[in-house]
């Protein structure tokens, strides 16, 4: 068995921008003095003259990003997706996608898995609170390989993008010569029974889900969902006509996320049974991020354990 | 200032006030009060400080406005029109469905808008973006905004202060329309933010104090703000809420209310007997 690669989505982000930045000359990196956890400081280090630091005001950072893309500038700013969707939002939605301005938003330290930081920092709302934002576009990928490219797809996009990433090394699922599709959804598992549609580190988990549900004689699709907005119906409608039954699983709230993306979808065009895995309307905690993700059930366990009561649902 | 001129800014104004009024009336809503009190610093602002090309709104080369206290549109539109960006007809239709003159200024409707605001606090940093982006790509344009003297008390104001002042930024310079009236009362009776000029001072900006209403000053001001090498500057103007319109002169409940047939009436009765004084 080949060896398993593990690495933070945050730290592709990352490399992902310093390789831009050689690239093309219309990029420039705002952070709020978290470079060296966000991991644009990989970028300043390449960078140095393309690179600012707008201190502990994200506010006023998201509004400079504005500013900058005005004039024709392709701003990513950055910080923790609690401050940049949580306390931002507001600068967010009226300064960059009201006007739709070229600003792409990476945030990093999403979910339970920031682990022992605890609730504070720990945000599982992002998702739903960018995702009824008009213009915005919502990339939230599985491993580093998709993460990087997200971050290529991103700047390729005219408009504002909100990139979730994480902090803690997740194992990568994507081969070298994968080519992310923005807005596409990927069936990496074909299956006929229930459809696991997952999202961020909870991919690799819904396709360990998917082996131990085949040693049970269930034969589990999975969909990886990582352009959250705008979501892939065709692929949401198609599982569920082929597979009658849903679960989706994602590091966030089960309110307004992932899971609330494809119920919307489903109940308007093909409803069948969907089971929502993810943060149950609850805060936070510290601890270690594995156990964690454990302890709130975000596990390919309990993945499983879902798409069975997915599975009974069906008529 | 020379005497023509300054004869000139005052036509021009006294017409920028009439767009507000005319706007406001026939929205039948919107902010008039805090319009009147900006209109002889923008009429300056597009008619003799700023690099604009009515013909080519996207020029990249041009001296940038934003209008942090977004809410008085009426004004920028008004001045836009007088400057040829639109044509004034389209002033009635200010806040009707199909117009591109929204409530609150949008870049994506309005020729000559550079920046959407009307959350305020918000205009400023984006003001500072652009004055960064001319500083990292060796521009020359300048960069204005106006803030009203109740939205500094955003905090996010102080936010873009402290950053301006640190990056230098010499390319920008922030109005504070300082006319003493907020939606609730005056700035003392609901959270005053005074000293505006020390405030700005302490966070490394140039600070210049003005009568909001004299173009003699108005243009010191600014000339002294070219000069200024180092510091973003800070003009502080001391204005009159309503200013031109005597019935709404420093009254707090003209900050976001329409004149009605009669009162639009003497608005206007008052601003052609002015223009017809200074056409004399």
């Amino acid at each position: 068995m080949a060896e398993i690669i593990k690495c933070a989505t945050r730290d592709a982000y990352g490399k992902a921008l310093a390789t831009l930045g050689n690239e093309r000359d219309d990029i420039l990196v705002l952070d709020a003095d978290l470079a060296a956890a966000t991991k644009t400081g990989v970028f300043k280090k390449a960078h140095p003259d393309k690179f600012i630091d707008c201190g502990i005001a994200e506010g006023n950072m998201m509004g400079i990003a504005a500013g900058l893309a005005t004039t024709g500038y392709t701003v990513f700013a950055s910080s923790f997706a609690m401050f940049s969707a949580g306390r931002a939002y507001e600068q967010v939605r009226n300064s960059i996608a009201y006007p739709a301005l070229n600003v792409k938003i990476g945030a990093t330290h999403a979910g339970i898995s920031v682990g022992e930081d605890g609730a504070s920092h720990q945000c599982c709302e992002d998702i739903a609170l960018m995702r009824v934002i008009p213009n915005m576009v919502i990339i939230n990928p599985a491993d580093d390989i998709e993460a990087q490219q997200a971050v290529f797809a991103a700047v390729e996009h005219d408009g504002p993008v909100y990139m979730r990433f994480g902090r803690l090394a997740v194992p990568r699922i994507n081969s070298e010569d994968y080519k992310f599709e923005l807005g596409k959804g990927v069936t990496l598992r074909d299956g006929k029974d229930v459809t696991i549609v997952a999202t961020g580190l909870m991919v690799n988990e819904a396709l360990i889900a998917a082996d131990s549900l085949k040693e049970e004689g269930i034969d589990a699709r999975v969909i990886n969902i990582h352009t959250i907005k705008p979501i892939d119906k065709e692929i949401l409608i198609k599982a569920a006509k082929e597979t009658g039954a849903i679960v989706t699983a994602e590091e966030h709230s089960v309110i307004g996320g992932l899971g609330g993306a494809v119920t919307e979808v489903l109940c308007e065009n093909y409803p069948v049974p969907v089971v929502k895995l993810g943060v149950y309307d609850t805060f936070g905690k510290s601890g270690p991020a594995v156990e964690l993700l454990k302890i709130f059930g975000l596990d390919a366990e309990n993945i499983a354990k879902k798409a069975k009561e997915a599975l009974a649902l069906k008529k | 200032m020379e005497v023509t001129k300054k004869e000139q800014l005052k036509k021009i104004a006294c017409k920028v006030r009439m767009g507000v009024i005319e706007g406001t009336f026939n929205a039948k809503s919107g902010h008039p009060g805090g319009s009147l009190s900006i209109s002889d610093l923008i009429t300056y602002l597009y008619f003799s400080e700023m690099n604009v090309d009515p013909s080519n709104p996207q020029w990249e080369d041009r001296d940038r406005f934003v209008l942090s206290k977004g809410h008085t549109a009426p004004a920028l539109y008004a001045v836009l029109a007088e400057k040829g960006f639109f044509s004034k007809d389209l002033i009635k239709t200010l806040r009707k469905p199909d117009s591109i003159l929204q409530g609150h200024p949008s870049m994506r409707y309005t020729p000559g808008v550079d920046m959407s605001t009307g959350s305020l606090g918000q205009g400023i940093s984006v003001a500072v973006g652009m004055a960064l982006s001319g500083k990292l790509r060796n521009k020359d344009y300048r960069v204005y905004t106006i803030l009203g003297d109740g939205e500094i008390e955003e905090g996010q104001v102080w936010e873009a202060a402290m950053f301006a002042g640190n990056k230098k930024l010499d390319n920008l310079v922030a109005v504070v329309d300082f006319n003493n009236l907020q939606i609730d009362g005056t700035l003392d009776e609901v959270n005053s933010p005074c000293p505006i000029d020390e405030k700005f001072a302490s966070f490394g900006w140039n600070v210049i104090c003005i009568d909001a209403h004299c173009f003699d000053q108005i243009e010191e001001a600014f000339q002294a703000a070219r000069a200024c090498k180092d510091k973003p500057t800070c003009i502080v103007a001391k204005s009159v809420k309503g200013k031109g319109v005597s019935f709404m002169e420093n009254q707090c409940n003209w900050h976001g209310s329409a004149p009605n047939a009669e009162q639009y009436a003497q608005a206007m009765d008052e601003l052609n007997k002015a223009l017809a004084e200074l056409e004399a």
